[in-house]
C-alpha cells in the first residue's frame, strides 16, 4: 500500500518531525510505502502531486491546520493529533489500511480518530463535501482540456434539465405567450407589459408564469455555472470566483457560451499563474481567501468586458447589418444562413443575430424567416438527443443523461439543450449541429412554412403554416445533425464512456463520520 | 555554529518535581552557556507552548520547547530524572527531559538539525542509550553521532 502523511504542530520543531519518523517506521515495518510531508519550522517540502495521485490513503497527524489540504481531497483519509502519531503509530497505519480497503471498489470511508467536532467540521468542508472533478493531472494538454470542459459541463448539465424542463412545461401549461407575460413583449399582436413585481408573479402570469420564470432563473447560471467549474477544474477552489464572475459577465456582453468557455479557461489560468508566484508566509496565509480571488476576478473581468465584449458587440452590429442587407436575396440560402447561425452558438451573439433577424421579420409581417430560425434552433438538441441514443457508447453518462432532456428541450425550442454537448466537444458537435440547422432552414423556406409565434416549438404547431411539412423539415435535420455527430465523434477517439470511467477520480464522499 | 549541545547542558541527576522547575533547572544551563539571554522571557515562551498541549510523549519523554527570540543558537539541554517528572504523557512521568531552545528567525539550517534531533527521540535504542549514559560526555557524544552523524 502507498501512504502519503502531513504532519504538523504548534511550534514546528518538535512533534512534527518526531510523528513523521514515527509514520514512517511504522509504515516500513508493516510493509507500506510512505511519504511524509512535514510542515514544520525546517520549511515543508511539498508532496510531489503523482505521489499523492497514487496514494491508497492519507493520514494526517496536526495539531495546527494541514496546509493546502485540498490537494488531497477524495482520498481515503486518518485524521489525528500529532501525539498520537508518536505514541501509536501502528495503530494509525491500522487504520490508514482500513480506511484504504473500501476505496478500491466501493465508496470512500473517511477513518476519524480522536477528532474533535471542529475538526470534522473543517474536514466536512474542506475535503469530503469537495466537489470531484474529472482531471487527470498526469494527462496531456488536449487530455486535460477536455477534462476541465467536461467537469464544467457536468456541473451544467443539472441546470440546463431543470431549467429547460421547467420552461417547457411552462409553455406546455400556459401557451407561448407565458414568455411575454413574464417578460413582456408582443405574442400574437396582443402587448405584454412583463411582471415587474414578482409578488404579483401569479397573479399575472399564473402558475405556468411561475414555472417559466423559475426555469428561466435556472438557464440563467447556465454559463456562469459552466465558466465557474471550467476555473475550478484548472485551478481548484480559487477558480470558482473569477470563472463565475466571468461567466456572469459573458452574459451581459451577450457573449454566450462560448463565451463562458472561454472566460472560465482565462480564470483558470489567471489563477494557476497567481498560485506561482512565490509569497511570503505572513502574506501567504491571506492568498487563498483575499487576493487570489480578488485579482483573478478584476483580471478576468477586465479580459471579458474590455477585451472580448467590445469586439463581440461590434461584431453583431456587423452581423445584423449584414443580414438586413441580404433581406430579399434567395430564400432557400437565407434559411442555410440562419441555420448555421442559430446553431453555432446556441444563445450566443450570433444566434441572437439570427433571433432577432426573425422576431424583426415576423414584426414586418415576415412570417417565414421566423419560421426557419425556430426549426434551426429545434434540431441540435433534438439531433443530439437521438445520437446518443443510437450510438450510447460515444457519449459520456453525463451526456447520455443531457440527452434524455434534450428531447423535450429541442421540441421545446430550447437550443441551449445542445450546449452541454457542445461544450464537451466544441470542434466535433458544433459543425455538426450547424450542417443539422442549415438543412432544416433551407428546408423550411423551400416548403414555404410560416410562424406566427415567436417561440414555443412543437406546443405552437397549430401557429404554423404547412405543419406537416415543418415537422419533415425539422425531422431531416435532426436526423442529418445525429448523423454528423455520430461521424465526428467516431474520428480519431476513444469511446469515453471508458475514458471518462479511468478519469473520474475516487470521488468526493459525503463526510460520514 | 554552535555545537547543539555540550556537557554543560546535560543534568543526569535532575532535582526537579513538577515540569516547570525541571524546565527552569536546564534553562538555566542554557543562560548559563549563553545560548538563552532572557531567562524569564525564554520561559515564558516554553510555558506558552507547554499550555497549548503537553509536550511529553509516551515511552518517558518530555520535550519542553520554544521558538524565542531570546534564544542565540539551536540547543538541546538534556536532563534525566530518577523520580520522574510529568509532562502530561498518558502513560506517566518523563524520565528523560528535553529542552530544545530555537532561535526566532532560525534559518532552514538551523531547523534542520532540530528536525533531525525530534526524529531520533521516536527511536527506542536512542532513548535506551540515553537512559544508560554513564556521564554527560557520553550523552553529547551519543547525541552528536545519532543526530549530526559527527
Amino acid at each position: 500500500m502507498r501512504i502519503v502523511a502531513v504532519t504538523s504542530c504548534p511550534t514546528g520543531i518538535a512533534h512534527t518531525y518526531m510523528a513523521a519518523e514515527a509514520l514512517e517506521q511504522a509504515a516500513r515495518a508493516a510493509g507500506h510505502e510512505i511519504k511524509v510531508e512535514t510542515q514544520g519550522a525546517a520549511g515543508a517540502e511539498p508532496l510531489p502531486p503523482q505521489d499523492i495521485a497514487a496514494a491508497d490513503a492519507v493520514v494526517f497527524a496536526a495539531d495546527v491546520e494541514v496546509r493546502d489540504r485540498e490537494r488531497f481531497a477524495g482520498k481515503p483519509l486518518v485524521q489525528t493529533s500529532v501525539k498520537r502519531a508518536i505514541n501509536d503509530a501502528p495503530s494509525l497505519i491500522a487504520e490508514a489500511e482500513a480506511a484504504a480497503a473500501p476505496a478500491a471498489g466501493g465508496p470512500v470511508a473517511h477513518a476519524l480518530s480522536e477528532l474533535g467536532e471542529v475538526d470534522r467540521e473543517q474536514l466536512a468542508m474542506d475535503t469530503a463535501a469537495r466537489p470531484e472533478t474529472k482531471v487527470d493531472q498526469q494527462a496531456g494538454l488536449g487530455t486535460r482540456l477536455r477534462q476541465w470542459l467536461m467537469t464544467g459541463v457536468s456541473y451544467m448539465i443539472p441546470f440546463v434539465a431543470a431549467g429547460g424542463i421547467l420552461i417547457a412545461l411552462a409553455f406546455l401549461l400556459g401557451g407561448p405567450e407565458v414568455a411575454n407575460k413574464v417578460n413582456g413583449g408582443t405574442f400574437q399582436g396582443v402587448e405584454y407589459p412583463g411582471v415587474s413585481d414578482l409578488s404579483r408573479l401569479v397573479v399575472e402570469a399564473g402558475w405556468a408564469g411561475l414555472l417559466f420564470k423559475i426555469g428561466a432563473t435556472a438557464f440563467f447560471m447556465l454559463v456562469p455555472i459552466l465558466a465557474g467549474f471550467i476555473a475550478y477544474a484548472m485551478a481548484d477552489r480559487p477558480g470558482i470566483v473569477p470563472g463565475i464572475v466571468a461567466g456572469l459577465l459573458a452574459g451581459e456582453i451577450g457573449a454566450g457560451f462560448l463565451g463562458g468557455l472561454v472566460g472560465g479557461l482565462l480564470a483558470g489560468a489567471i489563477v494557476l499563474a497567481i498560485k506561482r508566484v512565490k509569497v511570503p508566509r505572513g502574506v501567504a496565509g491571506v492568498m487563498p481567501v483575499v487576493v487570489i480571488p480578488l485579482v483573478s476576478t478584476l483580471v478576468v473581468g477586465a479580459l471579458m468586458l474590455v477585451v472580448i465584449g467590445q469586439p463581440i458587440a461590434a461584431a453583431t452590429d456587423g452581423l445584423t447589418n449584414w443580414l438586413d442587407s441580404l433581406s430579399g436575396t434567395n430564400a432557400v440560402l437565407l434559411g442555410i444562413l440562419l441555420g448555421l447561425m442559430m446553431a453555432f452558438d446556441m444563445g450566443g451573439p450570433v444566434n441572437k443575430v439570427a433571433y432577432a433577424f426573425g422576431l424583426a421579420s415576423l414584426a414586418s409581417g415576415n412570417l417565414k424567416v421566423m419560421a426557419a430560425v425556430m426549426a434551426a434552433g429545434m434540431t441540435p438538441p433534438l439531433g443530439l438527443a437521438l445520437a446518443s441514443v443510437v450510438r450510447k457508447r460515444l457519449f459520456t453518462p453525463a451526456e447520455r443523461q443531457a440527452g434524455e432532456a434534450a428531447w423535450l428541450l429541442g421540441a421545446s425550442f430550447i437550443t441551449e439543450g445542445a450546449i452541454p454537448f457542445a461544450a464537451a466537444d466544441p470542434v466535433r458537435v458544433i459543425p455538426s449541429l450547424m450542417v443539422g440547422s442549415a438543412v432544416t432552414g433551407a428546408l423550411a423556406m423551400a416548403f414555404g412554412n410560416t410562424s406566427r409565434a415567436p417561440h414555443g416549438g412543437i406546443w405552437v404547431i397549430g401557429l404554423i403554416g404547412r405543419p406537416v411539412l415543418y415537422v419533415v423539415a425539422i425531422a431531416a435535420g435532426t436526423l442529418v445533425t445525429a448523423g454528423c455527430v455520430i461521424v465526428a465523434k467516431s474520428i480519431g477517439r476513444t469511446a469515453p464512456a471508458e475514458a471518462e470511467a479511468a478519469m473520474v477520480p475516487a470521488g468526493a464522499t459525503p463526510a460520514t463520520g | 555554529m554552535a555545537d547543539l549541545i555540550t556537557s554543560d547542558l546535560v543534568d543526569l541527576d535532575l532535582a526537579a518535581t513538577d515540569r516547570h522547575e525541571a524546565t527552569r533547572s536546564l534553562a538555566e544551563r542554557l543562560r548559563a552557556a549563553g545560548r538563552v539571554t532572557d531567562l524569564d522571557g525564554f520561559l515564558a515562551d516554553v510555558r506558552v507552548r507547554e499550555a497549548q498541549m503537553p509536550t511529553g510523549i509516551e515511552g518517558g519523554i518530555g520535550i519542553p520547547h520554544a521558538r524565542s527570540a531570546h534564544v542565540t543558537e539551536p540547543t538541546l539541554g538534556f536532563g534525566r530524572s530518577q523520580r520522574g517528572v510529568d509532562f502530561g504523557a498518558e502513560d506517566g512521568p518523563a524520565d528523560l527531559i528535553f529542552l530544545i531552545a530555537a532561535p526566532e528567525g532560525g534559518g532552514a539550517e538551523h531547523m534542520t538539525i532540530l528536525a533531525s534531533l525530534a526524529r531520533r527521540l521516536v527511536h527506542a535504542s536512542f532513548r535506551e542509550a540515553l537512559r544508560q549514559a554513564p556521564d554527560p560526555e557520553t550523552v553529547v557524544n551519543l547525541v552528536k553521532k545519532e543526530v549530526l552523524g559527527q
